[in-house]
């Protein structure tokens, strides 16, 4: 359980795809958000897509991370893009009081990456439904 | 649905991973009584704000998540207890923006927004109890406007 960052960060061709799978400890936020930063700066990657579908909660810490990651890329040249907030995870962030300003939003990776124009080929991953 | 046996569970925080363990208890005995997504995400995030404040301020502690039965039906109550230093000031470590530990200072205030009940316990000599209550249904008899 000392684990840190597993996360992959899979690079897209410019674009880097971290998908947060489940519960994510703290250390592993913090673990994240220097793998992502370095992967940005190694790959000269100009757009950056969270996924974070799979999150059922987002507290303020990692708010904070996330917003980090962001500000960071930012200042590598990298736009970052939220993908996938659950509902229920955006009325409680914002009745927290963080609405994550300064970072872009899209539904879906496919989206995401459509605003870099980049294509991703849909494969028939289940969606997330409207449900 | 049998009337619930007064259901209690006592997760300690020392580390880390326990927030984790905390969320997944709140969350399970939240769908357990009877909330709602929104419920209980609100309750689990404000859960897991205060218990990251037992281990940061605290010094460690324990969280204490039971069912409880009001005038709104079934509820859960999470009680988030330490012996650290206590708050001095309750009232500016309730103001929006406020932080010792370097956060985004929305953990205490941000949480008592996600929960219809919130209670500190706290003094100068030390020790906090940090009590929350949310409903299952928020908006039944008791709880809105009237």
């Amino acid at each position: 359980m000392t684990s840190s960052s597993t996360i992959p960060v899979l690079d897209l061709g410019g674009l880097l795809l971290v998908s947060i799978q489940g519960e994510l400890p703290d250390d592993a936020a913090v673990s994240l958000q220097k793998d992502v930063t370095a992967a940005v700066a190694n790959t000269g990657s100009r757009g950056l897509i969270i996924d974070i579908s799979a999150l059922d909660m987002v507290d303020s810490f990692l708010a904070r991370v996330l917003a980090e990651v962001a500000a960071s890329s930012r200042l590598l040249a990298a736009r970052t893009v939220l993908v996938g907030m659950r509902p229920a995870v955006a009325i409680t962030l914002v009745e927290l009081g963080l609405s994550l300003p300064g970072m872009d939003t899209a539904r879906t990776v496919t989206e995401a990456a459509a605003s870099f124009g980049v294509t991703i080929e849909q494969t028939d991953r289940p969606g997330r439904g409207t449900s | 649905m049998n009337h619930a046996a007064q259901e209690s569970i006592r997760v300690p925080i020392r580390k880390d991973t326990d927030l984790t363990v905390v969320r997944q208890q709140v969350r399970a005995l939240a769908q357990r009584t009877g909330f709602g997504l929104v419920q209980q995400t609100k309750l689990v995030t404000a859960a897991s704000e205060l218990a990251r404040n037992t281990l940061l301020h605290g010094g460690g502690g324990a969280a204490e998540i039971r069912v409880v039965h009001g005038q709104a039906g079934a509820g859960l109550s999470v009680s988030f207890v330490d012996s650290g230093p206590g708050i001095p000031d309750v009232d500016l470590a309730l103001s929006d923006g406020y932080s010792t530990a370097g956060g985004l200072g929305m953990g205490l205030s941000g949480s008592k927004r996600l929960v219809q009940e919130f209670e500190i316990e706290s003094g100068p000599d030390g020790g906090t109890r940090v009590t929350v209550t949310s409903w299952a249904d928020p908006y039944s008899v008791g709880h809105g406007v009237r």
